[in-house]
């Protein structure tokens, strides 16, 4: 449930409410929530005195600043030359028939969304994927399964 | 031609006392510093090569009442990983370093900006520099470190863009002058190095510069972490003197079959096996921050040239009309020679536009998508048309 709570403020207080605080809190919300909402790049706004459509402009710059509904698990897939090369395009096939969803959707219980992203360091050890922060490489669709399974049963 | 070869080396790897560095750096003066740095040659290993001793010197030269070291840990030019295992492995070495450049420079506060990507690190990171924090106030020094954290944007290592990405902007850089030097993050002095250069620095000054220049050629001194990929059996990190050729970098890396080698990522340059044997890897020849994709001959280079172009399409900050449109333009075009929809020679009219957005573009990502599209094109052009 997206109920952010105390969570901005909370987030005010450690960080400070200069407009250098704005993006390690709008990171906050994301470590937590995944994704951001209008209304909460509002509440973020009146927090530290700025306008919602600073809050909003810089947000939507970064891509891992999602604006757009995300699940608990957001799986990044790099889709950079090597990772290509060395079978990124199957990663992707395993994961949305097991999840049964494409590219850029989330599943219906809010548990994973699958999303490209760009080269993410791990060339030498591709193809790799992100699981929110963690990477997993050197990667066969068998060894995806069973990291997707691990975090099904979280 | 004669070369240096292909020679490893141990020093960014290398265990060191910190302490006994630090203090020795300590008690040396600014001038001496700066002079030892100016003279070991070394070139800022992020890729673009600026001399470190020159930028250090510039800004401690600015008359302010504060000033920052910022680390440049936002490695996002693909095919580059060589600051995640650096940070992974020697993390005091680079504290150090910003450190001995706080120092130098006159400044008690540093930032590591590090890459989103690498957001895991980070735990293990702050532990790392709570020990280095003891250990510089029991020598009595004042200094301290903070870490910030990117959010997946390539374009944040630019360093202008890191620093409005610093002051919780959107990653747009500015124009230039005024450089860090005199208005960085916050706009006051800053000095902004690469993870890699921080750690060399502490090299330089525990040997001394006289044995550090050693190594690599006149206008390369000194060793570089190369971060290979690709059609090779080897993938990895390694730290290589730096005046070896292309050939023998594909001699020891290659699979046999070697047909290309893009050296500097997607901003950087496509070196074919006919250039192997007469291009040095180093600021006299093709330079790099370190990465070394090999191709062989079962790839496309289309595709290559795709994936790059789908990058800098999306990486772009949309601030500069040449980089913006460029990029987009440069991608239809090349899918457009693909299909048949135009003829081949419209390749040249898109060459044209790479040469364009070199000149005025804002930024080093719109000014270098022209080395990239213009090596390969060059070189590949029939994979690319047909």
């Amino acid at each position: 449930m997206y109920q952010t709570g105390n969570l901005v403020k909370e987030l005010s207080e450690k960080h400070g409410r200069e407009r250098s605080s704005l993006i390690p809190i709008l990171q906050g919300v994301v470590d937590r929530y995944n994704y951001l909402t209008d209304e909460v790049m509002v509440e973020i706004a009146k927090e530290l005195d700025i306008s919602a459509a600073e809050v909003y402009g810089t947000a939507s710059f970064y891509t891992f600043l999602d604006t757009k509904e995300r699940g608990k698990y957001v799986i990044r897939v790099c889709k950079t030359i090597t990772c290509s090369m060395k079978g990124k395009g199957e990663i992707i096939q395993t994961l949305e028939d097991m999840l049964k969803i494409r590219v850029g959707e989330t599943t219906s219980d809010k548990l994973f969304s699958i999303v490209e992203t760009n080269c993410i360091g791990w060339c030498h050890k591709a193809p790799a994927i992100l699981i929110n922060e963690m990477p997993y490489t050197e990667l066969t669709p068998e060894k995806v399964v069973e990291i997707i399974k691990g975090y099904m049963n979280k | 031609m004669k070369t240096k070869g292909l020679n490893k080396v141990g020093l960014i790897f290398e265990k060191i006392e910190a302490r006994e560095v630090l203090t020795k750096a300590f008690n040396m003066s600014t001038d001496e510093i700066i002079q030892q740095v100016l003279e070991s040659g070394l070139k800022g290993r992020g890729g673009a090569g600026f001399p470190t001793g020159l930028k250090w010197k510039y800004t401690a030269a600015e008359k302010s009442d504060e000033k920052y070291i910022v680390c440049n840990a936002d490695e996002g030019e693909p095919g580059t990983f060589k600051d995640r295992e650096i940070l992974d492995r020697v993390a005091y070495k680079v504290h150090g370093g910003m450190a001995i450049a706080g120092k130098t420079i006159g400044a008690k506060h540093g930032i590591v900006y590090l890459r989103g990507e690498y957001r895991f690190l980070l735990p293990k990171l702050l532990l790392e520099l709570n020990e280095f924090h003891k250990m510089i106030d029991e020598i009595g020094y004042d200094f301290r470190i903070t870490y910030r954290l990117g959010s997946g944007a390539y374009i944040c290592g630019e360093e202008s863009a890191l620093f409005e990405s610093i002051q919780g902007e959107r990653g747009e850089p500015r124009n230039k002058p005024p450089y860090p030097t005199t208005s960085g993050v916050f706009f006051k002095p800053t000095s902004i190095n690469n993870v890699e250069t921080l750690v060399t620095v502490m090299m330089i000054i525990m040997q001394g510069a006289e044995s550090y220049k050693q190594l690599g050629t006149t206008d390369s001194r000194g060793s570089k972490v190369f971060s290979v990929s690709g059609d090779t059996p080897t993938p990895g990190i390694f730290e290589l003197e730096l005046g070896m050729t292309v050939q023998e970098f594909v001699n020891e890396f290659g699979d046999g079959d070697t047909k290309a080698v893009q050296v500097g990522g997607a901003s950087g340059f496509c070196v074919p096996r006919k250039r192997f044997a007469d291009t040095i890897i180093g600021f006299e020849g093709v330079p790099t921050g370190g990465s070394m994709k090999l191709f062989n001959s079962s790839r496309s280079m289309y595709n290559v040239l795709h994936n790059y172009l789908d990058f800098f399409a999306e990486e772009s900050c949309g601030q500069c009309t040449p980089c913006r449109v460029g990029c987009q333009q440069l991608l239809k075009g090349v899918e457009k020679v693909k299909k048949g929809e135009v003829k081949s020679t419209y390749l040249n009219e898109l060459v044209k536009l790479a040469d364009t957005m070199k000149l005025a573009s804002k930024c080093g990502l719109g000014q270098s998508v022209g080395n990239a599209f213009r090596t390969i094109v060059e070189n590949f052009r029939e994979e690319i048309i047909y």
